[in-house]
């Protein structure tokens, strides 16, 4: 290799190194300081457990950590099965449909998050249905199913077709043949489309704010409110979601060392 | 008769989830964009917000926040996208998932991550446009980098040597080939883009000190005071996304959306 090729090696490197540094910058700053004694960043202190320790003995922030993972299994879990159902009812209707069904499915997904909430406040206010925890759960569906749906598509498309007529052909019922031969072979684009419903209400803001029954918090409106309305009843609160931020971050990255690592046993499995 | 199961009545508990949940509220929101507080038909919502000066030259800032944070994301991508793909680096895909991985983060924890960091360097407070669209670029350059790596990866190697053998340069090649080849993921990576930092108003509040107003916010200011002019507000913004999506051919099957399928 010559010199040229090797510098320009070189500045690739640097540069998606660079990009990655300032990605990840904010996080590691708060990772650091989340183990500092102090409440203002820039300042020093010694080595300390105690943004963890208000971070789990704050109850309000613990109640609004539970409330947002209820949430997002419940509602991931109620749009896998809507969307996963919906997939394949589409996959087996005439063109027509499906491409009407699929039209409206991306509404939610190219539409501005604003536009979503706001139509679907108005809506509820418009039947008379006061804000609960089931108009919450439908905001959330509302943006996560379509993405489960856009999950499955292809793994129905690649599916073998002949294989469901052959368990008719043997004797199973309908239902038989749809748990034990289509779901199977649909079933990675089934985890993933539950995957990203629940990264998906784990994000949401905006749709939160305006289907949540009054009271009700989640990670996102409670952070919000606590640092840019001063909403936070004490000080401590706010050093505490360096923790927050910290332990989320550990786990996410947790989550896909382990499901690369995992992914890669497969792939010598099959070799 | 008997009801017989077939495959496609599983798609009707969705089919009515979308009619309720989908349907009829964009209905409705047509409904109050045209119509005034007595409930007759009227234009008065448009002709009213595009005749106040203050609202229009808060959609021109807006615009151009959505302009510089798009043009900034496509030129931090680009490089990045163009890098990977032709990477022949075993490993690049975990690269690619470096990148993706803060996307991940609670959205709100993250734009609070930068916060705490403008705080720290002091720009808090002190340069609230410029905070607002560093904010934006770095939520959204995932959503840029994902389209234009899929795309780039789909460019045949051939292209590139043919193009060498046929005696162009680098820059040529750029230019004749990677440039109009990844095309259709420097459209969807805009739209993915621009859209967000017209409408996020979370990151304007949060790093622009209350003090920069986004279209979004609009909608969201309205939503206490006034339907109409909330709905007409997102009726337009419902026509710009249609329009974008058509016009880049986001309505055909796309898999890359919020890495859907990585």
């Amino acid at each position: 290799m010559n010199r040229k090729a090797i510098a320009l090696r070189c500045v690739k490197a640097v540069f998606i190194g660079l990009v990655l540094l300032l990605l990840y910058a904010p996080i590691l700053l708060l990772a650091v300081y989340s183990f500092i004694d102090t409440d203002i960043i820039g300042t020093t202190g010694a080595f300390t457990f105690d943004h963890y320790k208000d971070l789990f003995t704050d109850s309000q922030v613990m109640t609004m950590i539970g409330n947002t993972l209820g949430l997002a299994f419940a509602s991931a879990a109620l749009s896998t099965l809507l969307g996963t159902l919906g997939a394949i009812g589409m996959f087996y209707s005439k063109k027509r449909v499906k491409t009407a069904i699929g039209a409206v499915s991306r509404i939610p997904i190219i539409n501005a998050e604003i536009v979503t909430a706001l139509s679907l406040a108005i809506l509820f206010v418009t039947f008379g249905l006061p804000k609960s925890y089931f108009t919450l759960l439908m905001g959330h569906m509302v943006i996560s199913t379509p993405f489960v749906v856009l999950s499955v598509m292809p793994k129905l498309k690649q599916m073998d077709n002949s294989l469901y007529e052959a368990a008719l052909d043997l004797g199973a019922s309908p239902a038989q043949a749809l748990f034990k031969v289509i779901l199977p072979q649909i079933i990675p684009g089934v985890i993933s489309g539950f995957m990203l419903a629940i990264t998906l209400s784990l994000d949401d803001y905006i749709v939160t704010v305006y289907t949540r029954p009054a009271g009700f918090d989640t990670i996102s409106t409670y952070v919000f409110n606590a640092t840019i309305r001063g909403n936070a009843h004490t000080a401590e609160t706010l050093s505490s979601f360096w923790a927050l931020t910290t332990i989320i971050f550990l786990i996410i990255l947790i989550v896909v060392i382990s499901a690369n690592l995992a992914g890669r046993k497969k792939k010598e499995a099959v070799k | 008769m008997r009801l017989r199961f077939s495959r496609k009545m599983l798609g009707i508990p969705y089919a009515v989830f979308l009619v309720f949940f989908v349907i009829i509220p964009m209905l409705i929101i047509l409904f109050y964009a045209f119509t005034d507080k007595e409930m007759h038909l009227s234009f008065g919502n448009f002709i009213q917000f595009f005749s106040d000066p203050t609202k229009l030259s808060t959609i021109v800032y807006s615009l151009v926040i959505a302009l510089i944070t798009t043009a900034v994301s496509l030129l931090i991508a680009y490089p990045v996208a163009y890098i990977l793909a032709r990477s022949k680096m075993k490993k690049k895909f975990v690269i690619l998932l470096l990148f993706v991985t803060p996307m991940w983060i609670n959205f709100v924890l993250r734009i609070n991550a930068i916060r705490e960091l403008l705080g720290w360097i002091g720009l808090l407070g002190e340069a609230n446009y410029f905070n607002t669209i560093l904010g934006m670029v770095y939520d959204f350059l995932p959503f840029m980098i994902l389209p234009l790596y899929t795309t780039m990866l789909k460019i045949d190697e051939s292209f590139y040597e043919a193009s060498a053998d046929l005696g162009a340069n680098a820059l040529t090649t750029f230019r004749r080939v990677t440039l109009p080849l990844s095309m259709p993921g420097i459209a969807s990576g805009i739209t993915m883009v621009f859209l967000p930092s017209m409408t996020n108003y979370v990151v304007s509040d949060m790093l622009g000190n209350s003090k920069v107003t986004i279209i979004g916010k609009f909608i969201y200011e309205y939503f206490g005071t006034n339907w109409h002019m909330g709905s007409m507000v997102a009726l337009i913004l419902l026509i710009v996304v249609f329009l974008s999506t058509w016009l880049t051919g986001g309505f055909k099957e796309d898999e890359t959306v919020r890495g859907a399928n990585l």
